[in-house]
């Protein structure tokens, strides 16, 4: 189908765009990559007023790498990660991430903020972000927040992202050369939406380790009790862990088939992790 | 606020249902074209509507075909997931785009030898993605070639000849450019 009537306006800066989107509200929506909104909008699910298009705003495409870590615009795309075009905080975990999510063509236009921002259950970014401990910058009328990435997702498309808010930025502590991570997507066909998420990082150097899955009917799943085997390079307790962590999520409902995926891709990642 | 991007400054008028139109000006296939499109219209039909270049096709309307696909500054991009008003200021190439490029050439050559088409529906896009694996150096396996076209739907062939057209053009390149050398 097409996309319904709307109104297009490519502001000049952030603060015009947040002062665009503070005054048409529930109207307006920002478009960045477009390769989830406009596919809503030519389904019609989405039917915004007003797009206010930030995929252009410096202050948004722009990478900012110090000692500690790398802050990505919210508008740097997936193909510019794949490709390593820009300072990878992760040792080539995001690389390795990008260059499975979607289809070139739309990893040429998706962007990691909008990724973010949609929090689809079944997206690489939520997950790996919150493996990672990072932190989103989030810009509104008021001012600036900071939140961690794994507090940002709260469900199923749900956020903390208010709604006259935006995503400026993404910052990611570097990971240390001593750092190890795993990382499996499990999905019919290369690009697709996965239908099962795991990725594994360790840090000793930064007494760091998490277990985290996605595509896990909600917001990423951190599994507390098998990061802290992995921790322990425990592998033999590996899968009872999982298994524990995985029932105590009785709010996610998964079938019998959904917590065997589930299990599989995290005993994989973390035999990556820990290899 | 660019120039041509027209209307940021003009405050966005709740009260009216009317929809501005929006100034573009683009280089479309080498040329510069200048429009004022409703912002809904889609790049894709754009093309194929205002500039009559029915070589970029529709088949889903939601980035999953693949038929749509052309060169957005250089690079594949969805034309069914582009609004037209946002490629203001951008390069569009589309497959009636390509006289003299010797990736398109050779990848001509070899779809028409390995028979990589039937109805050609997928066709004008499949060799806009096999060029864009080319010149990124992802088409040197069948695997490879197969990875990079999982976004792009054949009904027809069954992807078998598509693939060895791509292979046998990327080798025909790379023998072409050693042999340069
Ligand atoms: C066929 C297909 C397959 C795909 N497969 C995958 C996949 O396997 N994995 C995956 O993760 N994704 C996949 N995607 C989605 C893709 O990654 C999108 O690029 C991404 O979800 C959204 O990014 P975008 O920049 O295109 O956002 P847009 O489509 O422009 O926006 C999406 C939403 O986020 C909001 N938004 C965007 N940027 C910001 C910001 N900076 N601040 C606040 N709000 C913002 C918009 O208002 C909108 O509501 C797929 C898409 C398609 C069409
Ligand atoms: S028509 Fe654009 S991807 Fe199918
Ligand atoms: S040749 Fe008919 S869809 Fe590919």
């Amino acid at each position: 189908m097409k996309a319904p009537a709307v109104d297009y306006v490519r502001p000049g800066s952030l603060a015009e765009a947040i002062d665009l989107l503070a005054k048409s509200q529930d109207e307006a929506r920002v478009i960045a990559g477009g390769q989830s909104l406009v596919a809503m909008m030519n389904l019609r699910v989405a039917v915004p007023r007003l797009l206010i298009d930030i995929a252009r705003l410096p202050e948004l495409t722009a990478v900012a790498d110090d000692t500690e870590a790398v802050t990505l615009g919210a508008c740097v795309t997936h193909a510019a990660i794949e490709d390593a075009r820009i300072a990878d905080p992760s040792r080539g975990l995001m690389p390795k991430v990008a260059s499975g999510l979607a289809y070139r063509a739309i990893r040429n236009r998706g962007t990691i903020g909008g990724s973010l921002a949609l929090s689809d259950p079944a997206a690489e970014w939520p997950g790996v972000l919150t493996a990672l401990d990072a932190e989103a910058m989030l810009c509104g009328p008021t001012g600036r927040r900071s939140l961690k990435c794994a507090e940002f997702t709260t469900g199923i498309f749900e956020t903390r992202l208010g709604p006259d808010e935006i995503v400026e930025s993404i910052r990611i502590r570097k990971l240390s050369p001593e750092a190890r991570w795993g990382y499996v997507k499990l999905c019919r066909k290369s690009g697709e939406f996965a239908s099962a998420l795991a990725v594994v990082v360790c840090d000793r150097a930064l007494g760091y380790w998490r277990v985290v899955l996605g595509a896990a009917n909600g917001a990423p799943l951190v599994l507390e009790s098998a990061s802290r085997v992995v921790s322990e390079g425990a592998m033999g307790q590996l899968q009872e862990a999982v298994r524990d962590d995985l029932d105590r999520a009785a709010d996610r409902h998964f079938d019998e088939f959904q917590l065997n995926l589930h299990t599989v891709v995290a005993m994989r990642a973390a035999q990556q992790a820990l290899s | 606020m660019s120039e041509a991007g027209g209307n940021a400054g003009a405050a966005h008028n709740q009260a009216s249902s009317a929809v501005r139109l929006t100034a573009i000006r683009i280089r479309l296939n080498g040329s510069a074209v200048a429009d004022d499109v409703p912002p809904r219209l889609s790049l894709a039909d754009f093309l194929r509507e205002r500039r009559n270049l029915t070589g970029t096709h529709l088949g889903c309307e939601h980035g999953v075909c693949g038929a749509c696909t052309v060169l957005v500054d250089g690079e594949p991009a969805r034309s069914c997931l582009m609004l037209a008003c946002a490629c203001d200021e951008r390069e569009v190439e589309t497959i009636e785009g390509f006289a003299g490029d010797p990736v398109i050439d050779a990848l001509r050559r070899t779809f028409h030898q390995h028979h990589a088409l039937q109805c050609g529906y997928c066709t004008p896009a499949m060799l806009i993605t096999a060029r864009d694996l080319i010149l990124r150096q992802r088409a040197g396996s069948a695997r490879e070639i197969r990875d990079g076209l999982a976004g792009n739907i054949c009904r027809c062939t069954g992807y078998t000849n598509i693939v060895t057209a791509i292979a046998e053009a990327a080798r025909e390149l790379r023998r072409g450019a050693a042999n340069a050398q």
